[in-house]
C-alpha cells in the first residue's frame, strides 16, 4: 500500500471519528444519573461507545476509500487484481475484535457485581404492580404504603417486586436499574439513589391496554425529610393495618 | 412477463382443459372456493359433536370454534382445495399417479402463478410478490403507528387498535416478509446456483409456498375480530399473551404455526437441495456464498423453529382451553415462555441475517470484480454463527427476572458473536479494496447494508453489556436496534437480491435511475427515522407505549415525518418493479458478467434449468485469474430458445 493511501485512510477515519465522536458528546444522551449505580452504567456505556466509534471509523475509512478511489468507469470491463485472502490479515481482525470483546466482558463483569451488591442497612420495598399502578410498601415501617416511591439519599435500597395480573417492569431512567415484576415470582433491584429530585417512573413492559399511563414518580429526599415523611406515614396508619 | 417455452416443455404441458362442472374438481382456486367453506363447516361439525357429547355447555363456544374451524380446518380445506396434497393424496389411496408428470411446471402464462406450480423459480416469485405484498401492508402498519406517536396524547387509535397496529407490523414483517423473501430468493437462485434442475422436492416446495397467505391473512384478519386485534406485541409474552387478550391473540399463535410449517419445510428441501443435488465437481468448497448461506441457514429454521411452534401451542392452550403452562395460579411459570421464544426467536435474528449475508457476498464480488476476500473463514463464520446463536436467547432477558447468574454466560456468547460477524464486514471491505467498482443499484444496497449493520451490529454490543442493557432493555433504544439490523440489514439485502436477479427472474432489466433514486431516498429517510431512536431510548422513553411524556414530543415528530419519506420511497421500487416487468429493456443472459451458474443460462432459464449438467472446475468467484472458469456447460440450446421466446 503507497503512503499517500495511508494518509487518506487515516484523515477518512479520523473525520469519520471525529462525526461519530461529536453525535456521541454534542446530543443529550444519557439522563443525568441519580443512582450510584446509573453511575456506573453510564461508565460502561461511554467504554463501549469509545470503542465503538473506533471501529466505525475504521470502517467508514475503509469503505469511503475504496468508493472513491477504485470507482470503474462504466465501459471500464477490467476485473480486479485476483486476491484471495491474507492469513495475516484475517487473523489480525478475528483476534482484535476477540480482545475488545473480553475487555468489555470483563468491565461489564465487574460493574454488574458492584450493581448488584446489596450495601449495609439496606432499607426495604415492596412494589406491587398490577395492571396499571404502582403501589410501595415499606415492611419496616409498619407496611406504609404509597404510590410513590419516596427513597432517602445515600442509603441502599432493595426493592422487591410482585405481580398480581400480567408482567410489568420498573424503571426509572435516572436510576438506571431495571427489573421485570412477574406473577407468580419475586424479583429484585437494587439502587443507591444519590442525588435529590423527583424522576419519572415508569413500567417498560407491555402490560394491556393502559401499558403507556403506568407512570409513577421515585422522589429521592433528604434522610431527614425521608425519615419525617414516613413517621408521618406511620403515624397517620390505622392501627390494624397488615398489608405488605 | 415473457417466458421461454420449448418443445421439450410442451411434452409435459397440461392435458387440455375439459370444460363445464368439470373444472370444479380439478385442483385450483376454484375448487378451493367450495372445499374451504366446507372443510370449515366439517370443523364447526367437530367442535359442536365433541361438545355436545360430553355435556360441555355452551355447545356454541367461540374460541373453540374459530380456533378449529377458521384457523386449522379451513386453511387445510384450501390447501386441498388448490391441490397442493392431490398427488400425496392419489397416492395414498393407490390411484395412478405419474411420477415423472411435470405438467405442475413452469408458467406460459399468469395463472400459472396462482396455481399449485412446482417449478422452483415460479414459487420463487410467487413468494416474493407475496412477501412485497406483506411488506407494504406492515409498512402502512408502521406509518399508522407513526401517525398516532406523532405528537403526545392519544391522536387517532384506541390503545387495543394502537397496540395491535404495532403487534401486527412486527409480525407480518417478520414471519411474512423477510423470512419467506429471502427463502423466495433462494428458491429461485440455489437450485440455479447448485447446476440442479429443482429443489429435491418440488411438491413440498409448492406447499410451503402456500401455507404463507394462509398465515398472513390470519395475521391481518385479527383486526376484523371482535376485541381487536392481537395487542400483546409480536413476542406474545404470556400471560398478557396468554390470558389477558381477545380471541384475536390465537389468530397470532395460529398464524405463526403456518407461517413457520413453510419455513421448516423449505428449510428440509434446501438442507436436501444442496446436500444431494449438487453438480458434478460442486464441492462443498466450491458452493457460491449465498448457497453457504442458505444451507446454515436452514440448518437454524430446523432446528430452532419447533420451539416458537411449541411457545404458541401452549399459550393458545392457556387461552382457549384454560391449561396452565404459564398460569402461576395453577402451577405455571410464566418466565417459561420467553425462554422457549427466544430459544427460537434469537436464532431468528440469524434466521433474517445469513441469507442477507450470502447476497451481499454475491453482490459485493461480481461489482468489485474480485474473489471474494477469504471465502474459506467467510463460510466457516457463518456456521460459528449457528452454533454460537443457540447459546445467546436468554440476552433477550437480562431484566425478565431469571435467575441472575445466566446473564454473565449469556453476555459472553453475545460478545462473542460479534466476532465471526466482524470477521465478514472486514472480508466484505477487502474484497473492495483496490476491486473495479460499478456502483449498480444491487451494489449501492449492499454497500448501504454494511454501513447500517455496522451500526446496528454495535449497538448490538452495546445491549450485549449488561449494564447497559439494564438501562435501554425495553426503549426505544432496542427499536432502533432491531431496525437497524432487520431494516439496515435484512431488507437492504433483499432489496440487493430483488434487483440483482431481477434480470434473471423476469428476463427483463429495470430502471437503473428508479434503483439508485430508490436507494438513496430509503438510504437518506431510513437514518433519518431510526437513528433518533436511539436517544429516545437511553433518555427514558419506553417502546410500545401510545403515549409518551411532552419532552419527547419533538424528536418524536421529526421521526414521524421522515418515517412517511420512507414510507413514499416504497413508491419509487414498487413503480420501478412493476413498469420494468412490464415494458423493460430484455435482458441478456448475464448483465453483470457473474461466473455462478444462474448467469450461464438463458434470462429467465429454460424450465428444467440446463439443458445439459454442468461440470463444475473451480471457485466460482474466480474474477481477475486469467482463463478460469466455475463451471463448464456443454453448448446448449439456449441460443435457440432465445429466438423462440413467447411473450405472453
Amino acid at each position: 500500500m503507497r503512503r499517500g493511501s495511508i494518509v487518506t485512510l487515516v484523515l477518512i477515519g479520523m473525520i469519520a471519528g471525529g462525526i461519530a465522536t461529536a453525535v456521541a458528546l454534542l446530543l443529550p444522551w444519557l439522563p443525568h444519573p441519580a443512582s450510584r449505580e446509573a453511575g456506573r452504567i453510564d461508565f460502561v456505556f461511554w467504554f463501549v461507545i469509545a470503542i465503538c466509534i473506533a471501529i466505525f471509523a475504521i470502517v467508514v475509512s475503509a469503505m469511503v476509500y475504496s468508493i472513491v478511489r477504485f470507482r470503474a468507469a462504466p465501459d471500464d470491463l477490467e476485473d480486479g487484481p485476483p486476491i484471495h485472502g491474507h492469513t495475516g490479515l484475517e487473523i489480525t481482525w478475528t483476534l482484535i475484535p476477540a480482545v475488545l470483546v473480553t475487555a468489555i466482558a470483563i468491565v461489564c463483569g465487574i460493574v454488574l457485581s458492584r450493581n448488584d451488591a446489596q450495601g449495609s442497612d439496606a432499607l426495604r420495598v415492596n412494589v406491587w404492580t398490577q395492571q396499571f399502578t404502582f403501589t410501595f410498601v415499606y415492611p419496616d415501617a409498619k407496611n406504609v404504603t404509597s404510590t410513590e416511591l419516596r427513597l432517602p439519599e445515600g442509603r441502599s435500597v432493595e426493592l422487591y417486586l410482585r405481580s398480581k395480573d400480567v408482567i410489568h417492569s420498573m424503571w426509572v431512567p435516572q436510576f438506571g436499574q431495571k427489573i421485570d415484576a412477574v406473577p407468580g415470582l419475586v424479583t429484585h433491584l437494587h439502587i443507591t439513589p444519590d442525588r435529590l429530585g423527583t424522576y419519572p417512573l415508569e413500567c417498560t413492559e407491555l402490560c394491556g391496554l393502559g401499558h403507556s399511563t403506568m407512570r409513577s414518580q421515585a422522589v429521592v429526599m433528604t434522610p431527614k425529610a425521608f425519615d419525617t415523611w414516613l413517621r408521618g406515614q406511620e403515624r397517620a396508619l390505622p392501627q390494624s393495618s397488615t398489608k405488605g | 412477463m415473457t417466458t421461454t417455452a420449448t418443445a421439450h416443455d410442451v411434452q409435459h404441458a397440461p392435458a387440455p382443459a375439459g370444460g363445464g362442472w368439470r373444472l370444479l374438481y380439478r385442483g385450483s382456486l376454484l375448487r378451493a372456493v367450495w372445499m374451504t367453506p366446507l372443510f370449515a363447516g366439517i370443523g364447526f361439525g367437530l367442535v359442536v359433536l365433541a361438545r355436545w357429547a360430553g355435556g360441555w355447555h355452551p355447545i356454541l363456544l367461540t374460541e373453540p370454534l374459530v380456533l378449529v374451524s377458521g384457523l386449522v380446518a379451513a386453511p387445510v380445506g384450501f390447501l386441498a382445495g388448490i391441490g397442493a396434497f392431490d398427488y400425496w393424496v392419489y397416492y395414498a389411496l393407490g390411484f395412478p399417479t405419474r411420477a415423472e408428470d411435470h405438467s405442475g411446471h413452469g408458467a406460459r402464462s399468469w395463472k400459472d402463478y396462482f396455481r399449485v406450480n412446482t417449478d422452483h423459480k415460479v414459487i420463487g416469485v410467487q413468494y416474493l410478490v407475496t412477501t412485497v405484498f406483506f411488506f407494504i401492508a406492515g409498512g402502512l402498519l408502521a406509518m399508522l403507528v407513526r401517525a398516532e406517536l406523532a405528537k403526545p396524547g392519544i391522536q387517532y387509535f384506541d390503545t387495543q387498535t394502537y397496540n395491535g397496529l404495532f403487534s401486527v407490523h412486527a409480525a407480518l414483517m417478520i414471519f411474512l416478509f423477510v423470512i419467506p423473501a429471502f427463502a423466495g430468493l433462494a428458491n429461485f437462485v440455489v437450485p440455479l446456483m447448485l447446476g440442479a434442475a429443482d429443489m429435491a422436492f418440488p411438491r413440498l416446495n409448492a406447499l410451503s409456498f402456500w401455507l404463507l397467505p394462509i398465515a398472513g391473512i390470519m395475521m391481518l384478519a385479527s383486526f376484523a375480530m371482535p376485541g381487536g386485534a392481537f395487542a400483546c406485541g409480536w413476542t406474545g409474552y404470556a400471560t398478557l399473551c396468554s390470558q389477558h387478550q381477545p380471541i384475536g391473540a390465537i389468530f397470532f399463535n395460529q398464524g405463526v404455526q403456518w407461517a413457520g410449517a413453510s419455513s421448516i419445510m423449505t428449510a428440509l428441501n434446501f438442507l436436501v437441495t444442496i446436500i444431494t443435488m449438487r453438480a458434478p465437481g460442486m464441492t462443498f468448497w466450491r458452493m457460491p456464498l449465498l448457497v453457504w448461506a442458505n444451507f446454515t441457514t436452514s440448518l437454524l429454521v430446523v432446528i430452532a423453529t419447533p420451539f416458537i411452534a411449541g411457545s404458541q401451542f401452549f399459550s393458545m392452550f392457556d387461552h382457549v382451553m384454560h391449561t396452565s403452562f404459564f398460569d402461576p395460579v395453577g402451577g405455571g411459570y410464566p418466565l417459561g415462555y420467553q425462554h422457549i421464544f427466544w430459544f427460537y426467536s434469537h436464532p431468528a435474528v440469524y434466521i433474517m441475517m445469513l441469507p442477507g449475508f450470502g447476497i451481499t457476498s454475491e453482490v459485493i464480488s461480481v461489482f468489485s470484480r474480485k474473489p471474494i476476500f477469504g471465502y474459506r473463514l467467510m463460510a466457516l463464520s457463518l456456521l460459528a454463527i449457528v452454533v454460537l446463536g443457540f447459546s445467546v436467547w436468554a440476552h433477550h432477558m437480562f431484566v425478565s427476572g431469571m435467575a441472575s447468574w445466566i446473564r454473565v454466560p449469556m453476555m459472553v456468547t453475545t460478545l462473542l458473536i460479534a466476532i465471526p460477524t466482524g470477521i465478514k464486514v472486514f472480508s466484505w471491505l477487502a474484497t473492495l479494496w483496490e476491486g473495479k467498482l460499478h456502483f449498480r443499484t444491487p451494489m449501492l444496497f449492499a454497500l448501504g447494508f454494511i454501513s447500517m449493520f455496522v451500526i446496528g451490529g454495535l449497538s448490538g454490543v452495546m445491549l450485549g453489556a449488561v449494564p447497559i442493557d439494564i438501562h435501554v432493555s425495553q426503549t426505544y433504544f432496542i427499536v432502533a436496534h432491531i431496525h437497524y439490523v432487520l431494516f439496515g440489514g435484512s431488507v437492504f439485502t433483499i432489496f440487493a437480491g430483488m434487483y440483482y436477479w431481477f434480470p434473471k427472474m423476469t428476463g427483463r432489466m429495470y430502471d437503473e435511475r428508479l434503483g439508485k433514486l430508490h436507494f438513496w431516498l430509503t438510504f437518506v429517510s431510513f437514518n433519518l427515522t431510526f437513528f433518533p431512536m436511539h436517544i429516545l431510548g437511553t433518555e427514558g422513553m419506553p417502546r410500545r407505549v401510545a403515549d409518551y411524556l411532552p419532552r419527547f414530543a419533538d424528536l418524536n415528530m421529526f421521526i414521524s415525518l421522515a418515517s412517511f419519506a420512507l414510507g413514499a420511497s416504497t413508491i419509487v421500487f414498487l413503480y420501478n418493479m412493476v413498469t420494468s416487468w412490464r415494458s423493460g429493456e430484455i435482458a441478456p443472459a448475464n448483465p453483470w458478467r457473474g461466473m455462478t451458474l444462474e448467469w450461464q443460462v438463458t434470462s429467465p432459464p429454460p424450465v428444467f434449468n440446463f439443458d445439459e449438467i454442468p461440470q463444475v472446475v473451480g471457485s466460482p468467484y474466480e474474477y481477475g485469474v486469467p482463463g478460469a472458469q466455475h463451471a463448464v456447460i456443454a453448448p446448449s440450446r439456449s441460443r435457440e430458445v432465445e429466438q423462440e421466446k413467447v411473450p405472453v
